[in-house]
Order: structure tokens, then sequence, then C-alpha cells
């Protein structure tokens, strides 16, 4: 694969393609991140909202909470190549991949189009040596990116989706963060682009038909629409963890540690957390004594966590300053409505 | 409890100086070392690019000085040293802290840390997670004030690691532990200083350590072994604790309530729970007003079908101690109550059963000086039931499993 990948960039360097229409793989593949976003040529425009050619725009069933912000995703798969059908972990991405993410905030969230401006764009790129991540801060004009590998913060004003007003100290992540959520094992991942996450609106058919897909087997998993309330409520609960825990709560990920394992797939009640106690919480715990006690959210240290935004309590450490009220809520209601043990 | 730290400071500081006998000055910075990073400007933002940009085997110098961070710290590059000009003098303050759950995480193997203070973290002080061959060295991590729930749990932090070294460090205030080793294995934790914390030094669901050489003073409990169940690591075992000055242990237990050392008995010198083949041996204790030595089953329900809740294979010889026991604390208060209103310095739960498992033999042996005290509260499992309870002064007589080896880190130039 390493090999098709050089000769890749190698034929479309030669052959022009790199330079104009579309993505450099020679600064995609480059072992330095490229100063500025516009390098890679991913985007045909400054503003990075036209993606060039072979660079698709995607979603996720359920995104992972950042302050409200508003998320564009677009893919980047290299010449002929493919991703490999998973149908339970993140897709296998070819070398030369790269997966885009930009947030964005408007004045008024409940109009996120309008008066939009980007804050950062952060790419994972799979390089030759793995999956490296890198962060873009944009400029106050919206015309250029900047690498940030030390991050930033940003004070961001606006009204959330719900229409309360919302002052933000936005974090950037740094690079070492970035490798915090994306970490599987000893290397780093992505964590969105598995088949349960983007199985919506036809959207997996649409890779498949683009080319950037390998296959579609019958019956790919799906992920509950979190906030669709015409679905099983367990099935919603344990969508939002997945999509906004499991990233780190996972056996191979950052806070294994805590043998809390906050995945969808996981079965055993214990390490979803019902009736767990601490490890090593500390005073995120506050004054509770189980992760999840059925029947009473009050007294369940997820809830009392998911809420705080403090420093050392709040959870997820990383990537939000204010807490997910919908998200708080729907977590509240699951545990409220689990029957005891 | 009130202490004033200025009252306390030049005593502790004259206590340092004529107990640790192995405490040095750090060495002096080599002349081949790198230039320190400017103090100039935003220093949190210099030193994370700096850990950032590292090459493997760097060593980041830090400038002398009290620096106020926002942003947490974090080092992934293998073989990097960070050196400070010394502990109290290059300081990172993390009372303004905005985010992340610990003021510095390292994740790469063979990383130093030297010669710096960390204070006053939201979280735990300094963490690192997957870290092999750490070293922490001339190190201190502290909680200014008064010890509080507020303060963060872990001090120095080392899990999920192998071949870690913690020597000549100092943490005080911790809401958890001190300096808590969790997960890990191959461990050393030696002439070091922890005050005021819920717990002093844990080794926790680690096997192979060597915990000597320490003072461990002023904290709810002194040293502490346990054994968790529900976790990815467990069956801990192999620990030698000897050497060590375990005095007055009886601050206030002041841990959040959730937390299992939210149940450590204020005024315990060293605790062995759920764990195996503890060697206890050589130690001073004074005046820790529960008791010295406690030794108990893992009292709480739990559904790991592969943890075992008992101590098992447990040596207490030849320690010294002198006062505590008179004012027992915590859970061991009523039972105290029970036997007279106090403890002896040598105190075992009796536990041998847990719900659903044969009674099993825990091979317990004391082996101290004839008049050093021995309780054996005689519960045959939890949960307690007062009615089945049947004390006992006899001290058990085990067949003492063979020492482990003292502890080996090929990384560590001795």
């Amino acid at each position: 694969m390493r090999f098709a990948a050089l000769l890749l960039a190698g034929v479309l360097s030669a052959c022009g393609l790199g330079k104009a229409g579309g993505p450099d793989m020679s600064v995609i593949l480059a072992e330095q991140p490229a100063k500025t976003l516009s390098d890679y040529r991913l985007f045909a425009d400054a503003s990075a909202s036209q993606p060039a050619l072979g660079v698709t725009a995607y979603d996720l069933v359920n995104p992972l909470f950042s302050d409200h912000a508003a998320k564009h995703r677009f893919v980047f798969v290299p010449g002929s190549e493919k991703a490999v059908y998973d149908g339970e972990d993140v897709f296998a991405f070819p070398v030369g991949t790269v997966l885009v993410k930009t947030f964005a905030f408007a004045p008024d969230m409940r109009a996120p189009g309008e008066g939009a401006y980007k804050v950062e764009t952060r790419l994972l790129i799979h390089k030759q040596a793995g999956w490296a991540a890198y962060a873009y801060v944009w400029n106050a004009e919206g015309t250029e990116a900047e690498y940030a590998p030390i991050g930033a913060r940003r004070e961001v004003s606006t009204i959330d989706p719900a229409g309360r007003p919302l002052t933000i100290n936005y974090a950037v992540p740094n690079q070492n963060q970035c490798k915090t959520c994306h970490q599987a094992g000893a290397v780093i991942a992505p964590i969105g682009p598995k088949a349960r996450n983007l199985n919506h609106h036809g959207q997996l058919e649409d890779w498949l038909a683009r080319g950037l897909l390998d296959q579609l087997p019958a019956g790919a998993p799906a992920a509950a629409q979190v906030f669709d309330v015409s679905l099983p409520l367990e099935a919603r609960a344990r969508a939002w963890l997945d999509i906004n825990c499991a990233h780190c709560h996972k056996p191979d990920g950052s806070a294994s540690n805590s043998g809390l394992v906050l995945s969808s797939t996981e079965t055993d009640p214990v390490k979803v957390g019902i009736g767990k106690r601490p490890v090593a919480a500390g005073r995120g715990a506050g004054t509770l004594f189980q992760v999840i006690v059925p029947g009473a959210p009050d007294r369940s240290i997820l809830a009392y966590r998911m809420a705080s935004v403090e420093p050392g309590v709040a959870m997820p450490e990383l990537g939000r300053s204010v807490h997910d009220p919908e998200g708080l809520a729907l977590i509240r209601e699951w545990i409220g409505k689990m029957e005891s043990r | 409890m009130k202490l004033s730290r200025a009252a306390c400071a030049i005593p502790l500081a004259l206590i340092i100086v004529a107990c640790t006998p192995n405490a040095s000055s750090p060495p002096a910075a080599d002349p081949g070392a790198p230039a320190p990073l400017s103090a100039e400007g935003d220093f949190g933002a210099t030193l994370q690019a700096a850990l950032i940009s590292a090459r493997p085997g760097d060593t980041i110098q830090m400038p002398e000085g009290t620096f106020s961070l926002i942003d947490s710290l974090s080092l992934d590059v293998e073989g990097v040293t960070l050196r400070g000009a010394g502990e109290g003098k290059t300081v990172l303050d993390f009372a303004q802290q905005a985010g992340a759950g610990e003021g510095l995480l390292v994740t790469s193997d063979g990383v130093t840390l030297t010669g710096f203070t960390v204070r006053d973290t939201k979280g735990d002080g300094i963490k690192s997670k997957g870290a092999d061959r750490i070293i922490y060295r001339f190190v201190t991590v502290e909680w200014t004030g008064e010890p509080e729930e507020t303060n963060g749990a872990y001090g120095v932090y080392p899990v999920e690691s192998k071949d870690v070294l913690v020597e000549n460090v100092t943490v005080r205030g911790a809401s958890d532990a001190g300096i808590y080793v969790g997960q890990s294995s191959n461990i050393i934790v030696r002439n070091s200083v922890v005050e005021y914390n819920v717990a002093g030094i844990e080794i926790e669901n680690s096997s192979g350590a060597d915990v000597y050489g320490n003072i461990a003073r002023n904290n709810t409990g002194g040293i502490l072994v346990f054994d968790l169940p529900d976790l990815p690591v467990s069956g801990g075992n192999s620990t030698r604790i000897f050497s060590n000055q375990i005095l007055a242990n009886n601050t206030r237990n002041f841990a959040a309530a959730g937390n299992i050392v939210a149940g450590v008995p204020s005024g315990t010198g060293v605790i062995i729970m759920a764990n195996r083949n503890v060697h206890v041996f050589d130690n001073t204790f004074e005046n820790n007003r529960s008791t010295g030595v406690l030794i108990t089953a893992y009292s709480l329900p739990f559904t790991d079908a592969a943890y075992n809740p008992l101590p098992r294979d447990i040596v207490v010889r030849a320690n010294k101690y002198t006062g505590g026991g008179d004012d027992p604390q915590g859970i061991l208060e009523p039972l105290a109550d029970a036997m007279g209103g106090t403890l002896p310095p040598v105190v075992w739960d009796g536990v041998t059963s847990w719900p659903g498992a044969e009674p099993q033999a825990v091979n317990l042996t004391i082996s101290e000086a004839p008049e050093v005290g021995f309780l054996n509260f005689g519960v045959p499992s939890y949960p307690l039931d007062p009615a089945a309870i049947a004390p006992s002064t006899d001290r058990p007589v085990g067949t003492p499993p063979a020492e482990p080896a003292p502890i080996v880190l090929a990384h560590v130039q001795e």
C-alpha cells in the first residue's frame, strides 16, 4: 500500500493533477504538516467551502458535542483507492487519505448558515507511518487557516440552537490533545467514519457509488439518531455515549485505566458503569458512589460529570467548555428509567 | 484540622534535612545542557511548543520563575528529559487552569521529569499513562492552602506503565493519593516526602513494588497497598514496604465520598487491602491515632469473577511502633469502642471469605516484638454482621512467603 501511494504521488505530480486539479499528494504525504490549510489544495476556494476534485462532503448520524460548533466534514481518498468496509470499527482508509473537519460558529446557531465564521479546521492524514492529526486556526477574515501545533483559545459569543445566549472560551486542541481522543493502543486513528455512524440518508451507498468504499454488505449497522424520540431510549442513550465518550472510554483508549467502557457494543453492565465505583475520579466523583445508579440520575457520577464545566470534574475532559444540555437530558432520562438491579 | 502552613514550614524543613537519609540536592545541570526556554511572553505556549517539537532524547530546560498556566501540558515524545531550575525555583502554577484533567500528562516512554514544582492543578498533578521507564526525581506537586476536597486527586500518577521510578519527590495536599502508582509493574518509590494527602503513597492493582526510605506524615493514611475489582489490570502482588517513617498520619479524611480512599480511617499508618505477597518491615510508626498496620479485605460487593478481595501472604515484621492507636477513627471507631476504645499497632479484620466463596487460608505472618499488640476483629466476611464478630488477640501463625527480590530498574543508574 505504501508503494502504491508513493507511486500515486509520483504519477499525480508528474501529470500535474497534484498541483492544479485537486489535493497535493506531496503535501499530504510530507513528513511535516503544511504551514497553511490551503497548501493541501483540499478546497477550490480560500474559505474552504468548495471541496476540490475528489474531496467529498459527509456527515455523521450523531456528531460529538463540541460547544455547539457546526461541523463540516470532508473525506479525500487518493486516486482509485478505496476504504475497506468494517462492520464495527473505523473503515480501513488507504495511505494518503485525509479526513477534514471544520468547526464554525454563527452569531445565532439557530441559523448556523447566517454570518457563519470558521474557527478551526482539523485534518487527520493517513501518512506512510500512520495517522497524524493537525489543527489549523482560521484568521479573522476567514481567508486562511494556519497550522497551530499548540492549539489556541477563542472567545465565541453566540446563541445556542435552543435560543440560549452563550459565551464560550473555545479551545482548539494542541497536537497531543488530538492524540488523546484519537488514541487506539499505540497508534492514533479516526473516530467517526464507522459504518454505524455514516449509515443514514443513503450516504454509504453514495460512498460505494463514488468509489470511496470497497463494498457495502447488506444490513450495515446504523446508530440511533440520538434525538429522534421515535427510537428506543436505550439505543439513543448508548449511541450518545458511543460518539461522545467511547473514543477515550474503550479498552485501548486514553481512559482505559478507568475500566469504564462506553462503546455502544459493550455488553457488560458494570463496564458501562452500572453499579461501578469510581477508581481515579478524585473529586470528579463529587459526593457520589457509582457511575450509574439505575433510576437515580442525581446519584450517578456519569450525569454529574456531564453537567459540570469545571476542569477536573467535567467530562469529556477536552473539546468542550460548556455542557450539552440535550445530551445530558437524554442520559438523565435513560438512567432515570433504568430499572434498579 | 487547622494547620497553618507558615507555622509548619520551618520545622518541616529541618525534619526533611534531619530524617531523609538519602536526600541530596539534585545534581547541578551538566555543562552541555541546552539553554533554558525563554521566560518571556506566554510561557505555557512556549513550553507546550517545546514539548511537541522535542526530538527523542532531547532535554528541555525550564527557566527559574513562577509561571501561571491556563492550559494543561502534555508530552508524547520518547526519551525526553523535562528539567527545571529546581523544586520551588521553577514553578508551574495551575491555579487559573481552564481545561483538561491534569497539569502535565506524559504518554511516551523513557521520560525523566526533574527539578520543578507543579502547583494547584484542578485535577491530577502529573499523570503518566502507558509511559514505561518513567523517572520522577526531585519534583514537587502541591496544593497550597488547607487540605480540601476540591484539591486534585493524585499528585504523581503513573498508571498502566512498566519500570516506574519515583524518588526524592514531595507531594502535599492531594485529595486522593500523593504518589499513586496504578495498574503498573516493576516500581520503586523511595526517599520521597508525602504529607497532608488523604493517602500518602498508594500502590494499586500493581505488581512488583519497592517502597522505601520515604517519609509519610500528616496524611489521612500513610502508605496503602490496594487491589480493586473491575479494572483492566488487577491481581496486585509482591510489594515490599520497608525503612519508611510513617508519622502522625492523622489528617481528617478529605477525599470525595465515592473514592475508595474515602474509607481510609484517619490515623492509619499502612493499609493492605486485597493484595498478595506484601511485606512490611523495618518501618518506624509514630503516633498514628487509629493504628499502625491495618490488614483488610475489600468490603464492598463486586461482580468481577477473577477478583480475590482478601489480603493473602502478608508479612509484618520488625517494625518499630511509638504511640498511636489511642483515638481510632472512621470505620475503626465503633469497632475499637467495643474493645475498650483503643487499638494495638497491628490490626486485621479477620475476613477469610466473601459471598459465594469458600473460606480461604490467607496466610498472615505477624512477626513483631512480643510487646507489639495485635488484634483480629474476627469478621468472617462482608457485609459486616455485628453478631458474627469474634475478636481475638492471637497472632496468626503463617508460613512466610519468600520475600520478593529487590526491584531492579534497568533504565536507572544506581
